[in-house]
Order: structure tokens, then sequence, then C-alpha cells
């Protein structure tokens, strides 16, 4: 601080709590919703203070099939879909990255820098641009329904080779003329020396890219047709326009707050990572 | 780019960018190559003959009111999401470096909506806002106005704008805290012992020292709204009431899945193509410029 203004101090942090308050107002309605019972969930204004409803909604929630008279797939079945997608593309994305990087900093080959280009311009290509055309390679090659579809297709990523060719370009190379020296084989290099070298940029890319994948919304509403693959976060979709005509906000609440609750969790839990991660991938 | 020292050409290097390289090729660049070969096609409503038409798909977006005001509508829509979020992170963030103890918490209590998933937090706002239930229209109507984003296609702008905002407010604030946090303090103490209060110190000194982190969040948020923000809008209001809140990427996902007018949908993926490419250049090259800064 640079000098003493106790009014101030006192202003600085009302509007930081104010502003806290209003970030997780949203968050907190949610939770209330989730804590009283159907029935007061129809009458509006909706409450603002938790019920005790909360144990019975989740027990339902969690092992029923959600919403009553719906085909919703049960949410333990959606929490596991979207936790097996996330991991796949965080471990598939951070994997090949790894691997492509080694390549391109450690490697003098033909055509090295031609594979440099195709992988810069995936990041220029977003699903978004080329929805229909994707889905008809993935229908083809008959990977709808299935957790191959829902993540290969997503797994290549420039960011993140081009966050692990920045860090193996830190790497001194007197770490590779001694390996060399000692006879290390270029994958015994890799095992050895630069994966437990990259080990924390390793951990915060994966903070980042298991939000990413558990996000992800376009994607698997394309390829996921069978109510047995529908991942968590599609299935609050589902339930928002069955609420149309039966609304039980409760068991829609509960589910977006199981919905939320894993990346938050690694959020709060590994903030460091999480902010290293964030700041490294978008440089 | 290389390293000095590396190892002796050998068949290796080939296999470690094959799987990278096979699924870019698969899933990136031959659909987006299929979209662009798609763009000049057009398919009869059986698909069951095709014609190749030139740039004709781009000649009737262009003449196409509602794809030109889904186009204004986006920018719109961006330039709302990126000055809201942004200008909110930007106060909290003003006031969180002043903060001696306990800045970390105030951190850790704004950046988590960044985990929330986009069609999540609309969920959230639609709650709040329903016209029934919500609280935000019960107190509205203490107040005579009456709400209702089902049928008011202003509001239900308005509705996934917040919604939208609340989600980048986190990143953002992240952004803009680091930024300030490495101004070295001498400036800022150097002002105040000539005499600049906290707010002349803010405009004068610390703000335009903020410009290039502005420059590149303004970037990231735009990339965002264009294109993150469509789990928002398909859950929140299906581009309607009567398209108020369809914006590109609802549009391409809507004529093309839906409509399943390919050809149309196809020239619309490329025009967004070019649009994320300019924008990915304008990032690349400011981030070649922060270095000097």
């Amino acid at each position: 601080m640079v000098e003493n203004r106790p009014l101030l101090n006192l202003v600085t942090h009302a509007i930081l709590i104010l502003g806290v308050a209003i970030v997780a107002l949203p968050i907190w309605i949610t939770f209330v919703a989730a804590t009283h019972d159907e029935v007061r969930m129809m009458q509006g204004p909706i409450p603002v203070l938790p019920g005790s409803y909360f144990w019975e909604n989740l027990k339902q929630t969690f092992w029923g099939s959600g919403l009553e008279g719906t085909q919703i797939t049960p949410v333990w079945r959606m929490l596991l879909n979207s936790l097996v997608m996330a991991l796949m593309i965080a471990g598939g994305k951070i994997a090949i990255s790894l691997l492509s990087a080694f390549a391109i900093v450690y490697f003098k080959f033909p055509f090295r820098m031609v594979f440099f280009w195709m992988i810069f311009v995936t990041l220029m290509l977003p699903v978004e641009v080329r929805i229909i055309p994707t889905y008809e390679v993935v229908a083809s090659l008959g990977m709808l329904n299935s957790y191959w579809g829902l993540t290969v297709p997503l797994i290549a990523s420039a960011t993140a080779t081009f966050m692990f060719r920045q860090v193996f370009l830190t790497v001194s190379d007197e770490m590779l003329e001694s390996a060399r020296m000692d006879g290390a084989t270029p994958m015994q290099f890799f095992w050895d020396i630069l994966l437990p070298l990259s080990r924390t940029n390793i951990a915060a890319l994966f903070v980042i890219l298991f939000i990413y994948g558990w996000n992800q919304y376009l994607w698997p509403l394309l390829i996921t047709t069978d109510g047995d693959m529908t991942t968590i976060v599609i299935s609050i979709k589902q339930m928002l326009e069955a609420a149309e005509q039966s609304p039980q906000w409760n068991i829609i609440m509960m589910t977006a707050l199981l919905a939320m609750l894993p990346p938050i969790f690694v959020v709060i839990t590994m903030q460091k990572l999480f902010v290293q991660g964030l700041t490294e991938t978008d440089k | 780019m290389l390293k000095r020292v590396h190892f002796p050409s050998s068949p290796l290097p080939y296999l470690l960018v094959a799987p990278q390289i096979i699924i870019t090729i698969i899933f990136f660049i031959w659909p987006a190559s299929q979209a662009m070969y798609q763009s000049l096609l057009i398919e009869d409503a059986f698909g069951l003959s095709q014609e190749f038409v030139w740039f004709e798909n781009f000649e009737y977006l262009v003449q196409d009111e509602q794809y030109l005001s889904a186009f204004w509508r986006t920018i719109f829509f961006s330039i709302c999401v990126a000055s809201l979020s942004m200008g909110f992170a930007l106060l909290l963030a003003g006031f969180a470096d002043r903060v001696v103890r306990g800045a970390l918490a105030y951190r850790t209590m704004l950046i988590w909506p960044y985990a929330v998933a986009p069609v999540l937090a609309g969920a959230l706002w639609m709650f709040m806002f329903n016209p029934t239930l919500g609280i935000f229209p019960y107190i509205l109507e203490v107040i005579g106005y009456d709400w209702n984003h089902y049928l008011n296609g202003y509001q239900a702008m308005f509705l996934v704008i917040l919604a939208a905002a609340w989600k980048q407010v986190a990143y953002n604030f992240l952004f803009y805290l680091a930024a300030m946090q490495s101004i070295p303090r001498s400036i800022v103490e150097a002002a105040a012992i000539d005499g600049a209060g906290p707010m002349r110190r803010f405009w004068t000194i610390i703000f335009p020292l903020l410009s290039p982190t502005t420059f590149f969040l303004l970037v990231v948020n735009a990339v965002y709204a264009f294109f993150d923000t469509f789990g928002i809008i398909h859950a929140v209001t299906q581009g309607g009431p009567a398209n108020a809140t369809t914006i590109l990427v609802y549009k391409v996902y809507n004529d093309g899945f839906v409509g399943l007018d390919l050809g149309g949908s196809a020239a619309q993926s490329v025009i967004l193509m070019v649009l994320v490419i300019s924008m990915t250049v304008v990032q690349f090259r400011f981030i070649e410029k922060r270095v000097q800064y």
C-alpha cells in the first residue's frame, strides 16, 4: 500500500465484498434451490435461504433418474461420462503434445516446419466453424456415441504443443550432451530427463484442460444421441426443456450443482497450478 | 526453434508427431477443407443432387437480411460482454491490488466462476430471471417493470449478455490483477510523493500501463463471445424470441443441423473461419510486440 487512508481502505473492502457477493449470487441461489422441495420451488419468488431437503434431493438426483416422468439417464452415469471425457481429453492432449513438441525441438528431419504449421493451424479451426464436416467424419468412422468420438477429435492441441516447446527450449543443451555421452537413447532422454523437468507444467496444463474437457458442450451435443453417453453438462439443457412442462427446479439445480462442483473443486484446491496454467497457455 | 544439440535423423520423430498430425488431418484440416468445398455447392432439399455454384452461397448470405442482422447482433453481443466483464473485473482488480492482506482470499473467491460451463452459467441466470419464480423479476415487479425474456427480445439479449459476462469476469480479473501486481511499486510511490491521489494514479499511470493486457483481453473476450457462448444461447433462448439472440455460431448450427441447408451453413462456417484467423493473427502480432513493453 502506498499511503494510509482508512476511509479508502474501508471502501476497498466494501467494494470487494460486494463484488464477491455479486459473483457468488448465482451459485448461492442454485444451492438454495437444491435444498427445497418441489412444492416450494413452484411458488414465486424463490427462497433465498436454504431449506431442509438437501439430502433428499441429492439422493433422488444422484441415484434416481433425475426428473420424474422423463427418460433421462441417472446422474451418476452422466457424471461418470463427464469424468471419463474430461480425463481422456486432458490426458490425450498432454500426451500427444508432449511427443510432438519433443520431436519438433530435439530432431532435425524433413518436413519438420510443415508439421509445425499444420499443428498451428488447428488453433484457428475451433469445432464451431467446422461443425457439419467434422460430424460427418466421426459418423463415417462409426465413432458416434462412444468415448472415442467424444474425445479424440478434440485432442489435437496447438497451445499445449507450443507450451511444451517453450518449456523444452529452456532446458539447457548440456543436459542432452551429457545424456548422449552416457549413451541414452532419445526415448530414455524423454522419459528420464524431459518429463521430470516439465512436471509442474504438465500439472498446470492438466488443470486447465480438465476444466476445458468437463465443460464441453457443442461437441457432445452432436456426438451423443444415446442417453447412456450423455454428459452432465448436456443434461442441464434437456432438463431445462423438460422444465417447461413440469418444473422441478430443486432437481434441476441440484444437477447443476453436481455438474459445477468437480471443476470448481479443481480450481480452488489447485489454485496455484490453475493460475500458472491459465497464464502459460495463453501466451 | 530447434535445439543446437539435437538427435541424429531417424524415423523416430515421424512416429512422435504422427498421433497429433493424424488427428489434425482427419478431424481438423479435412473437415475444414470440406466446409470450404461445400460452401461452393448447393444441394437440393432431398440431398440427391449437388450443383457447383461458385460463390452463390456467399452472395446470398451478403444479401440475406437475417444473416446480416445476426452478424451485427454478434458484434453488439461481443462488445457488451467484453466491456461489461472487463470493466467489472478491472474495478475489482484495482481495489484488490490495494489490499495488502487478504488479496489472495479475494482472488480465490473471485476466480472460480471460470470453472462453470457456459451452459450452466446460462441455466443459473435463466433461473434467477424466470418470469414466474425468479427473484429479479419479482424485484422488478415491485418497481413496476414487467420482465419476460421469453417474449421480449431485448430482455432476452440482456439476459444472455449478463450470463456470458458473469462467467468471464474471473478470467479478466486474474489477468488484470497479475498485470497490476507486476507494475513496479516505485513508479506508483513516486507519483504518490508528487501528490497524485489514488484515482489520479490509476488513470494516469496504472491504466495506461495495463493497455497491453487490455488489448490481449479484448481479443480473448471477443473470441469467447463469438464461439464459447453457444451453450448459453442454445440452452437459454434458442436464439429467440424471434431471432433476437441468434448469434453467428448459433446460426451455423441451426441452419446446418436443424435446417439442413448444408451449402449455406458451410458458407457461414467459412466466414467464421476467416474471423477466427484474423483474430488469432491480431493476437499473435500483439504478443510479439508485448516483449518491448
